[in-house]
């Protein structure tokens, strides 16, 4: 533990930590460039010199250990001119065009030159001139502006694993680039963007869109997978202009995939901005209260055996909670939330969960992965796994597909054969469990939405409860989700109740006529000809796959638009925020149940307020109350022992730029999709 | 990355080494220990080089990379970093002609007009019968025999106008110009012999 002085001021840090930390521990700024916390030290742009005493020259402190009895200095003249010397050298080839670009007023090296810029330049050669560069379609390059940082070298190498930035050439002739100008193949590619501390990498879809300055930001929560990364949205008027991550050391650290990033043009296409009714097999544009009296009039004096509903990947937990409120005012126990049919067990909290948590990677020392595919079902945590395999003494194994992950796996198998193996301790791998003090499994959607998904889930539970996954302070048994509203609806159980349909049930009484009335929350990922007979109510945002069949289109919020809980795929309850008013007349989820209560016989909901409805669901729910925070579940009993099937693992993500309504009405996804996803080509990551 | 300007050209869409380049590249990865093979990177690339006539094709730097376990763009990385490796068509003698400071007080210009005149090419381009190709280049580090240019493999040093042009001229028939010192002089000794040691004990 070494301490030193650092501006008369002395501070005992951790053993490792280097100058520049320790002048942050003592509350000292030091301006950098090439420095972050998140990435190796590169200690090329040397804008954070400070002096040392009895050093015989500034030294760059982001690159020199803390050591004991140092006395360092960062507020003397000579700092301040070997500062301004370093920022007079950068600013010799970096243009003056701060008012075209994208990264003004939101540039490091603009806020820095503030403090350590000369007023005018000493040089009257010409500037150089670098060609831009093709990064792919979120990625825009102004490459003149770079200053040779690497930081997006270094991210795209240790964070996003994928080695395809590098610096070319050599002195003057520097330049960044990917390898012969491809588009950078990674899910986490847009965070160079947030890396860059000038405007040489920006974001291409949000290019002279807006300035920074003239944007209203509200702090949120992502819903394009089950990760619940924290976000920042900011926007203009009734527009989103564009999403940036939010600091969350639990969860996204600081940051986000490129879905969660650039979606957001989806929000603004292919909306639902006002009820439609189908009349004579032809939607047409109804009021409120034309839509309410259709549904009115189906619905009413029809017995709760003969209506049903499904929330999909994107509904809220307070829609759902009023939905599943409305149905059991309607006799109705055929609801469910396992929209893609996963075998999931409602009643045990903790056969859900991402029980170690996203952290808890950190920790682990050996970790299975059955059927699920990380790196495109869930970025954030894949990168991770990744951190966490950096550091060594992590073996991972793979039961399903061979997926072309960011760090090296033995894979062990395609299908439930392999996981009855290694269940039974037959197999190399069950070794290797046995011997970590943290071992991990994560189950992915890909073996539980399967005929055989219970007896899955059942031997997923023999792993963890035989190889010590679940002990004292360490549950390592994880299922990782693909929807946002997953969990939140397991845990409000909005599953079929007492006698009730699940999701195949529904379909398949909808299509013979056991099943009249389908009410579908935001549910677009379902075989939708199956319910061509039945009375459709779709409630939702986009006009996609669930409005195909609708005879009763209710016009929904999208997540930027409400006011919404959100529980991740580890149980942590989190709050989205409203930025933008819904188009037109569309309104909160919540909000629509409730107003079509009214008109239903005996259906009235009993709350007027998001207050008095989340107090309803807080007695349901104690933990809905415990914001940002994980209530840690109970172990228990779950998944039925039974034959397991043949059929390899899949994961159900096959297009990751198109999993839900917002992401297939971007124009930015679906260039993503075109270009990057071609490139996995053969990885199984392809659809 | 060298200064040479080629004419347009067309990356040939694959690369493998020869048998015997195998052979070659096999012996360097091989003084490396296991999981450490990219330090062979550079020994490799120039053996592609050498073989492919003096460039290095875009095909060469993947199938090095596959070879070797790393990143395409960290093998582009080095290949663009050492001016020793041309990623464009050179002609069969590259002709670079040293003018840094010590050539260039000792008539390196002189030495690059002759070049000029006798290839009828400019600096960086190769000539119509793809036999030569002539570069500046910054300095090679025979400071003491300067002017001086290397063709090839070779230095020539102590060059002017008239013992360039004899050497192109032999070249181009087809000869094989002795390198080193064009004047009186062995090695680095000074001219005319030694000066100082002259017994031996």
């Amino acid at each position: 533990m070494p301490t030193l002085t650092i501006d008369g001021k002395e501070v005992t840090v951790a053993q490792g930590t280097t100058v520049l930390q320790a002048c942050e521990v003592a509350g000292v700024e030091v301006p950098r460039f090439c420095y972050h916390e998140r990435l190796s030290i590169a200690g090329n742009c040397r804008m954070c010199l400070v002096e040392q005493e009895k050093a015989p020259k500034p030294i760059a402190s982001c690159a020199m250990p803390a050591a004991d009895n140092m006395v360092i200095h960062t507020n003397t003249p000579q700092v301040k001119k070997a500062r301004e010397g370093v920022m007079e050298f950068l600013l010799i080839n970096h243009p003056l065009d701060c008012p075209i670009c994208d990264q003004g007023g939101e540039c490091d090296l603009q806020d820095q030159s503030i403090a350590y810029g000369k007023g005018a330049s000493r040089f009257h050669e010409n500037k150089r001139a670098v060609k831009e560069k093709y990064m792919g379609p979120l990625i825009k390059t102004v490459m003149t502006r770079c200053i040779h940082c690497t930081r997006c070298v270094r991210f795209a190498e240790e964070v996003a694993g994928v080695e395809e930035i590098g610096a070319i050439g050599r002195g003057e002739h520097m330049e960044i680039t990917t390898y012969l100008e491809q588009a950078m193949t990674s899910e986490l590619s847009g965070n160079v963007i947030d890396l860059c501390p000038v405007g040489a990498l920006t974001s291409k879809p949000y290019a002279f869109t807006a300035r920074s300055w003239e944007l209203e930001k509200v702090e949120s929560v992502d819903v394009h997978d089950a990760v619940g990364s924290n976000i920042r949205v900011d926007f203009r008027g009734k527009e989103v202009m564009r999403v940036l991550p939010r600091l969350n050391e639990d969860i996204n650290q600081e940051w986000i995939s490129d879905k969660t990033r650039f979606a957001y043009d989806g929000l603004k296409r292919n909306r639902l901005d006002r009820p439609y009714v189908r009349e004579n097999g032809k939607l047409r544009e109804a009021t409120w209260a034309e839509a309410f009296a259709a549904i009115a009039a189906r619905v009413n004096g029809l017995p709760g055996g003969k209506i049903a509903a499904i929330a999909g990947d994107l509904a809220d937990l307070e829609a759902m909670a009023a939905l599943k409120d409305l149905m059991a005012n309607l006799g109705s126990a055929n609801i469910d939330c396992r929209q893609d049919g996963a075998k999931l067990d409602a009643s045990v909290r903790a056969s859900y969960l991402f029980n170690s948590t996203i952290a808890g990677i950190d920790k682990a020392d050996a970790l299975l992965i059955v059927g699920s595919n990380p790196r495109i079902e869930a970025p954030i945590i894949n990168a991770r796994i990744r951190q966490r395999w950096l550091n060594g003494g992590f073996r991972i194994g793979v039961i399903g597909e061979r997926p072309e992950l960011t760090y090296d796996y033995d894979y062990l198998g395609a299908g439930p054969g392999t996981l009855g193996e290694v269940a039974s301790g037959g197999h190399s791998f069950a070794d290797v469990l046995r011997g970590a003090k943290n071992p991990m499994i994560i189950v992915g959607q890909g073996a539980l939405t399967r005929a055989d998904g219970a007896a899955v889930l059942a031997a997923a539970r023999e792993i963890a409860e035989t190889y010590g996954m679940i002990g004292e302070g360490w549950n390592g048994f994880n299922v990782l989700h693909t929807a946002a509203s997953r969990v939140g609806g397991l845990d409000l159980g909005f599953v079929p109740g007492e006698g009730g349909l699940d999701v195949g049930g529904i379909l398949a009484g909808a299509e013979s006529g056991a099943v009249e009335v389908v009410y579908l929350l935001h549910a677009d990922e379902l075989d939708t000809s199956k319910l061509d007979k039945a009375f459709v109510i779709y409630q939702g945002s986009h006009g996609d796959n669930g409005v195909k069949h609708a005879d009763v289109i209710l016009p929904g919020a999208a997540y930027t638009e409400k006011n919404a809980t959100w529980i991740n795929t580890e149980g942590r309850v989190q709050l989205g925020n409203r930025a933008v008013f819904p188009p037109g007349d569309a309104r909160e989820d919540w909000t629509i149940i409730r107003a079509l209560s009214e008109v239903l016989t005996g259906g009235k909901l009993p709350y007027d307020n998001l207050g008095a409805l989340r107090r309803r669901i807080a007695a349901a729910l104690p933990h809905a109350t415990a914001v940002d925070d994980i209530v840690s579940a109970e172990w228990g009993s779950f998944g039925e022992a039974g034959p397991l099937g043949d059929a390899p693992f899949a994961s159900t993500v096959t297009q990751h730029y198109l999993t839900n309504p917002i992401c297939r009405a971007s124009y930015t996804m679906a260039e993503c999709h075109a270009v990057i996803e071609p490139a996995h080509e053969g990885t199984g990551t392809h659809g | 990355m060298s200064g040479v300007h080629a004419a347009p050209f067309v990356q040939p869409a694959s690369f493998e080494f020869t048998p015997e380049s195998l052979e070659q590249v096999n012996r360097h990865i091989a003084k490396y220990p296991k999981g450490r093979q990219q330090s062979a990177v550079m020994p490799l690339l120039d053996i592609a080089q050498r073989q492919n006539g003096g460039w290095l094709p875009e095909a060469a730097i993947r199938v090095i990379g596959e070879l070797l376990g790393m990143p395409y763009i960290r093998v582009y990385e080095v290949a663009s970093f050492y001016t020793m490796y041309n990623l464009v068509p050179v002609g069969r003698h590259f002709v670079q002609v040293c003018t840094t400071t010590p050539c260039w007080l000792r008539g390196s210009d002189q030495v690059m007009d002759a070049c000029r005149q006798s290839l009828g090419v400019r600096n960086g381009q190769t000539s119509a019968d793809g036999q030569f190709t002539l570069l500046e280049v910054e300095c090679l580090g025979a400071c003491v025999n300067a002017p001086m240019m290397q063709i090839g493999d070779d230095f020539y040093e102590d060059l002017d106008a008239d013992s360039t042009r004899r050497i192109l001229d032999d070249l181009k028939a087809g000869r094989a110009p002795t390198p080193g010192p064009q004047i009186d002089r062995v090695n680095a000794a000074p001219v005319g012999g030694p000066t100082t040691l002259k017994e031996t004990a």
